[in-house]
C-alpha cells in the first residue's frame, strides 16, 4: 500500500495536464469530475497510505521513495524522492483532505464563472505542488514544491486578472514572498557547500556533528531559512501582501492562504528543527515574530470592514500563534494548532463564502447583517468556526490546541513571561474579532436580503468541516481534563517532546487554562457589548478623534504598506527614472551602432551571385595567403 | 615530375572555370564553369592519389562526381524556372534578394 | 608518355577557354565535352583507369546530356542565336583538339605495353575496398545527396501554371 505513495501527487498533477490541454472541450461537469476527481482519488489514496502507515508505525517510522534521480552532477546528486513519516503524513492528510472539500466546494461557488477549467487546473497544480513541498526529501525537491506554491498563489489571487488591482494583488504576493524564497535559496546555497548534501535527514544530522550550538553558520543558516517561512507565511515583516491576496476566489483564500500554502513555513521550520536548535537565539526570534504578528494582526482585524480581509488577519494571528509555539519549542504543539486552524479556518472562509456568494459578492460587514435567519446553516457552521477560533472551552477544537501552545508558553524554558501574555492578550482579541464578525454578519438589522441559499455541494464541505472543526481537538487532552496524548504520541517520532521548567504541575496548569478560558470568554463579552446593541459602543468609539486615528492606523495593517512604499519602492522607482535616461543613452548608442554597422555591412548584399561568388573567392585567397606566410 | 604538373594544369583549369564563373553573364556559362573547377578539383584529387600510390583520390572523385550530378540536376531546375519566369538568362537581373 | 600528359593538357587548356569564351552555349557545350575526354585521358595516364572511364561516362555523358536537353528547353532564345553563329569556321576548333586526342588515344593503344596490369587491378580493388570501408559513411552521405537532389529537380523542372505565378 505504502508503494501507492508516489499516486498522491501524481494524480492532481495529471488533473492539471488533462484540464490545462483539454479543459476548454470539455463540458462544466467534466471539468469538475476531473478537477475533483482527481483530489478525491488522492485523498482515498491518502486514507489507505495513511493507514498502512499506521499498522506499521511505531516499528517504522518513516517510508523512503525515490522515483529517478532528478540531478547528478559532481558531487551534487538530487533524487524526486518521497519522504512520509508522522509530520509529513499529517500535512498530506491536511492538504488533500481539506483540499478535497474546498474543490467540491469550487464546484458549486465558481459554476458561473467562465474560467471554470482555468481554476480547477490551477487548483490541481496547486495540490501538486504543496504535495510536492511537504513530501520531498531533499531541500531542492522542498525549494521545487515551495516556488510551485508560490506560483499558483499568484495565478489564483490574479485569477480575475481583468481587474488591473487584483493584478497588482498578485504581483505583491509574488514579489514580497519572493524576499523571502530568495533567502530561503541562499540558505539552501550555505546549506550546500558546507555540508555537500541536501537531504534533508542528511543534512540535519550532518549539521548537529558538525556545527557547535550557536555557532554563526548555523544561526544565518537558521536566519535564511526563517526569512523564507516569515514570507511563506506571512509573519512580520513581509505579512502585508496577505490581506490583498484575498482577491482571488474565495475558495483559493480558504486553501492556499488559510488551510494550507501559509502554513508551510511552520512545516518548513518543524521541519529543520534540528537545525533550529542549533541556533537558539534565532528560535527565540521566531517566538517574538510570532508574537508580535499575532498581535498587530488581531488588532487589524478588529477594524477590517471587508469580511474576507478579517479573516485574512485572523490567519496571520493564527499562525503567529505556531510560530510562537515553535519558538518555545513546543514543536508538536504547533502542528496541532496547524490541523485544528486548517479545518476552522478553511471553514470560516467557506462559510464567509457562502455569505459572499448568495449576497451577490457583498463582502463589506457593514452592509450586511441579520442572516442568521436566512442562511440558518451557513451561520451555525461559521459559529462553530468563530468559537474555534476564538476557542471556546471544552467543545471546540481550537480551546484546546491554542490551550496547549499557552501553556507550552508558560511552562516551556525557552519561553519569557512576556511571551505569555502577550499570547493571553492574543485569545482575548481574537475572542473580540470573531465574535465581531458573527455580530455583524449574523445579527442585527437586515440591510442586505440574500438571493437564494448555497445547494448542497458547498453545504457539505461546510458541514464536513464543522464536525472536524470541533473533533480534532479531542485527540490530545491536556492533563487536567482526560489526559490524552495521540496526537503528540504519534509525532513523537519525528518531533522532540516539548520541555517543561520542574515544578509546573497540574495545578499551574489548571490555573493558566483557566486564564485562558477567561481571556477568551472576556473578548466574546466584550464583542457582545460592543457590537450587537443597536446603537453600538464600538460606533460611538470609532468616533472618537483617537478611535478614528487608531482605526484607520489599523485598517491600513499598522502603515506597514505606506513604510515599504515610502521606504524601499519610491526611492526606488526614482532612482530607477533618474538613472533611466543615463543608461537608456548607454544602450541606445549600441543601438545606434549596430544599425549603421548593419546597413554598411548590407551594402555588400548586391543581390549578384558573381559577386557573391568573387567575394567568397577573395576569401580563399586571403586564407591560402594566410596559410603560405 | 608527371603529378606535379597535373597540379599545375589542375589550378589552371580552376582559374580558367574562377574566370568563366565571374566573368560570364549568362547563368548556363556559369554553371559550365563550375563544372570546369569541379573537374579541376578532381584532377588534383587523382593527381595526389596517383602520387601516393592510394585509392583515397579516386575516392573523392567519386564523391565530387556525385556532388556535380546532384548539383546539376538541381542547378538547372532553377535554370529552366528562371527562364519561364524572367524570361532571360542573365544572372545580373536576378537579384532582387539584394539587401 | 609524358608528351601524351602534355598534349592533352594543351587540349584540355585550350578546349576550356574556349568553353568560357564562347557565346554558343552548344558549341561551349561541345568544347567542354572535349576538356572532359582530354581530362580522362589524363588520369588514364596518371594510373585512375576507374576514374578515366567515369570521367567519359558520367560527366561527358550524362550530365553534358543534361545540360544539352536544358539548352533545347530554353528554346526560341538559344535557336535564334545558333543561327546567326552556325558558320563553319566554328567546327574547326573542336575538330583539331578532337584530332589531337585522337591521336594520342591511338598511340596509346598501339603502344599498348604503358602500364602493368596487375598494378591497376589491386589499384581498383583497394579502391572498392576503401569506398566500402572505412569510407562507407561518405557513399552514405553521397545518397542522401542524390535523393534531395532528384526530388529538388523534379520540384523545380515543373513548368509553373499560369495561375500560381
Amino acid at each position: 500500500m505504502l508503494r501507492l505513495l508516489s499516486l498522491i501527487p501524481t494524480l492532481p498533477l495529471a488533473g492539471f495536464l488533462v484540464l490545462a490541454l483539454f479543459g476548454g472541450r470539455f463540458s462544466r461537469r467534466q471539468i469538475a469530475w476531473v478537477g475533483c476527481g482527481s483530489i478525491g482519488t488522492a485523498a482515498l489514496i491518502t486514507a489507505l497510505v495513511g493507514a498502512d502507515f499506521l499498522r506499521v508505525f511505531p516499528d517504522r517510522t518513516s517510508y523512503h521513495q525515490t522515483l529517478w534521480t532528478w540531478i547528478d552532477t559532481s558531487g551534487m546528486t538530487v533524487g524526486v524522492s518521497w519522504y512520509l513519516d508522522a509530520l509529513s503524513l499529517l500535512m498530506v492528510a491536511v492538504v488533500t483532505g481539506i483540499g478535497f472539500l474546498i474543490h467540491l466546494y469550487s464546484v458549486e461557488y465558481m459554476s458561473g464563472d467562465d474560467g471554470y477549467a482555468r481554476f480547477f487546473a490551477y487548483m490541481n497544480l496547486f495540490v501538486t505542488a504543496m504535495l510536492t513541498l511537504v513530501l520531498a526529501d531533499n531541500l531542492l525537491l522542498l525549494y521545487l514544491g515551495w516556488e510551485g506554491v508560490g506560483l499558483c498563489s499568484y495565478l489564483l489571487i490574479g485569477f480575475w486578472y481583468r481587474e488591473p488591482e487584483y493584478g497588482a494583488a498578485a504581483q505583491k504576493a509574488f514579489i514580497v514572498t519572493r524576499i523571502g524564497d530568495t533567502a530561503f535559496a541562499v540558505g539552501l546555497f550555505i546549506l550546500f557547500t558546507q555540508l555537500k548534501s541536501l537531504s534533508i535527514q542528511q543534512v540535519q544530522t550532518l549539521a548537529a556533528d558538525a556545527w557547535p550550538v550557536g555557532s554563526n553558520v548555523a544561526v544565518i543558516v537558521a536566519v535564511l531559512l526563517l526569512a523564507g517561512a516569515v514570507g511563506k507565511s506571512a509573519q512580520l515583516p513581509l505579512q502585508v501582501w496577505l490581506p490583498d491576496a484575498m482577491a482571488g476566489p474565495t475558495p483559493v483564500s480558504a486553501l492556499i492562504h488559510a488551510a494550507t500554502m501559509v502554513t508551510a513555513g511552520v512545516y518548513l521550520i518543524a521541519r529543520m528543527h534540528q537545525l533550529f536548535a542549533l541556533a537558539p537565539t534565532v528560535l527565540e526570534a521566531v517566538a517574538v515574530i510570532g508574537l508580535l504578528t499575532l498581535l498587530l494582526a488581531a488588532c487589524s482585524a478588529l477594524v477590517q470592514r471587508d469580511i474576507k480581509r478579517v479573516l485574512a488577519y485572523s490567519t496571520m494571528s493564527q499562525i503567529g500563534y505556531m510560530f510562537l509555539a515553535l519558538g518555545v519549542g513546543a514543536w508538536s504543539a504547533a502542528l496541532f494548532h496547524f490541523l485544528t486552524h486548517s479545518c476552522f479556518k478553511a471553514l470560516l472562509f467557506l462559510a464567509a463564502g457562502s455569505v459572499i456568494h448568495s449576497l451577490g459578492h457583498e463582502q463589506d460587514i457593514f452592509r450586511m447583517g441579520g442572516l442568521r435567519r436566512q442562511l440558518p446553516l451557513t451561520f451555525w457552521t461559521f459559529l462553530i468556526g468563530a468559537a474555534a477560533m476564538s476557542g471556546v472551552p471544552f467543545i471546540t477544537s481550537g480551546f484546546y490546541s491554542k490551550d496547549w501552545i499557552l501553556w507550552s508558553a508558560w511552562s516551556s524554558p525557552l519561553s519569557h513571561r512576556w511571551i505569555w501574555f502577550g499570547a493571553l492578550l492574543g485569545t482575548l482579541l481574537t475572542g473580540l474579532y470573531s465574535f465581531r464578525l458573527i455580530f455583524r454578519v449574523f445579527f442585527g438589522e437586515v440591510r442586505t436580503s440574500p438571493n437564494g441559499t448555497p445547494g448542497v455541494a458547498m453545504l457539505v464541505p461546510l458541514v464536513v468541516l464543522a464536525f472536524f472543526a470541533v473533533t480534532v481537538g479531542f485527540l490530545e487532552l491536556p492533563r487536567t481534563l482526560g489526559d490524552l496524548s495521540l496526537f503528540s504520541q504519534y509525532l513523537s517520532h519525528v518531533l522532540p517532546p516539548i520541555e517543561t521548567i520542574p515544578g509546573m504541575d497540574e495545578s499551574v496548569e489548571a490555573l493558566v487554562q483557566i486564564a485562558v478560558t477567561c481571556s477568551a470568554l472576556l473578548g466574546m463579552g466584550l464583542a457582545a457589548v460592543l457590537f450587537l446593541p443597536r446603537a453600538s459602543v464600538a460606533d460611538r468609539l470609532a468616533g472618537t478623534s483617537l478611535g478614528r486615528t487608531l482605526a484607520a492606523f489599523w485598517q491600513g495593517g499598522w502603515g506597514f504598506d505606506r513604510m515599504y512604499d515610502g521606504v524601499l519602492v519610491r526611492p526606488w522607482l526614482h532612482l530607477t527614472r533618474e538613472s533611466g535616461e543615463l543608461l537608456d543613452r548607454g544602450y541606445e548608442s549600441l543601438g545606434v551602432a549596430a544599425e549603421s554597422f548593419h546597413v554598411w555591412l548590407s551594402r555588400t548584399q548586391t543581390g549578384h551571385v558573381r559577386w557573391y561568388a568573387a567575394t567568397v573567392a577573395v576569401g580563399a585567397l586571403v586564407l591560402l595567403g594566410l596559410f603560405a606566410m | 615530375m608527371l603529378t606535379t604538373h597535373a597540379l599545375v594544369l589542375a589550378i589552371m583549369l580552376f582559374c580558367l572555370g574562377l574566370v568563366g564563373l565571374l566573368s560570364r553573364r549568362n547563368i548556363l556559362y556559369m554553371l559550365l564553369s563550375l563544372e570546369i573547377m569541379l573537374n579541376a578539383a578532381s584532377l588534383a584529387f587523382i593527381a595526389g592519389g596517383s602520387r601516393w600510390g592510394q585509392a583515397d583520390g579516386e575516392i573523392m572523385f567519386l564523391f565530387i562526381l556525385t556532388l556535380a550530378a546532384a548539383e546539376v540536376s538541381v542547378a538547372l531546375g532553377i535554370v529552366l524556372q528562371l527562364s519561364y519566369r524572367f524570361q532571360t538568362l542573365d544572372a545580373d537581373a536576378f537579384n532582387e534578394m539584394k539587401g | 608518355m609524358e608528351v601524351l600528359f602534355y598534349i592533352a593538357a594543351a587540349v584540355t587548356l585550350v578546349a576550356t577557354v574556349r568553353v568560357i569564351t564562347h557565346v554558343h552555349a552548344v558549341h561551349a557545350l561541345l568544347y567542354l565535352v572535349v576538356a572532359l575526354i582530354a581530362l580522362a585521358l589524363i588520369f588514364y595516364l596518371l594510373g585512375a583507369q576507374f576514374a578515366a572511364a567515369l570521367e567519359i561516362i558520367i560527366y561527358g555523358g550524362a550530365i553534358m546530356v543534361l545540360f544539352i536537353f536544358v539548352v533545347m528547353l530554353l528554346g526560341p532564345l538559344a535557336v535564334e542565336q545558333e543561327k546567326s553563329w552556325l558558320t563553319p569556321g566554328t567546327w574547326v576548333g573542336p575538330s583539331v583538339l578532337a584530332l589531337v586526342l585522337l591521336g594520342e588515344v591511338g598511340y596509346l593503344i598501339a603502344a599498348g605495353d604503358h602500364l602493368p596490369i596487375d598494378f591497376m587491378e589491386t589499384r581498383e580493388k583497394g579502391l572498392s575496398i576503401a569506398l566500402y570501408g572505412p569510407y562507407v559513411i561518405g557513399v552514405e552521405l553521397a545518397s542522401m545527396l542524390l535523393l534531395p537532389g532528384l526530388i529538388g529537380a523534379y520540384h523545380l523542372g515543373r513548368r509553373v501554371s499560369k495561375e500560381s505565378r
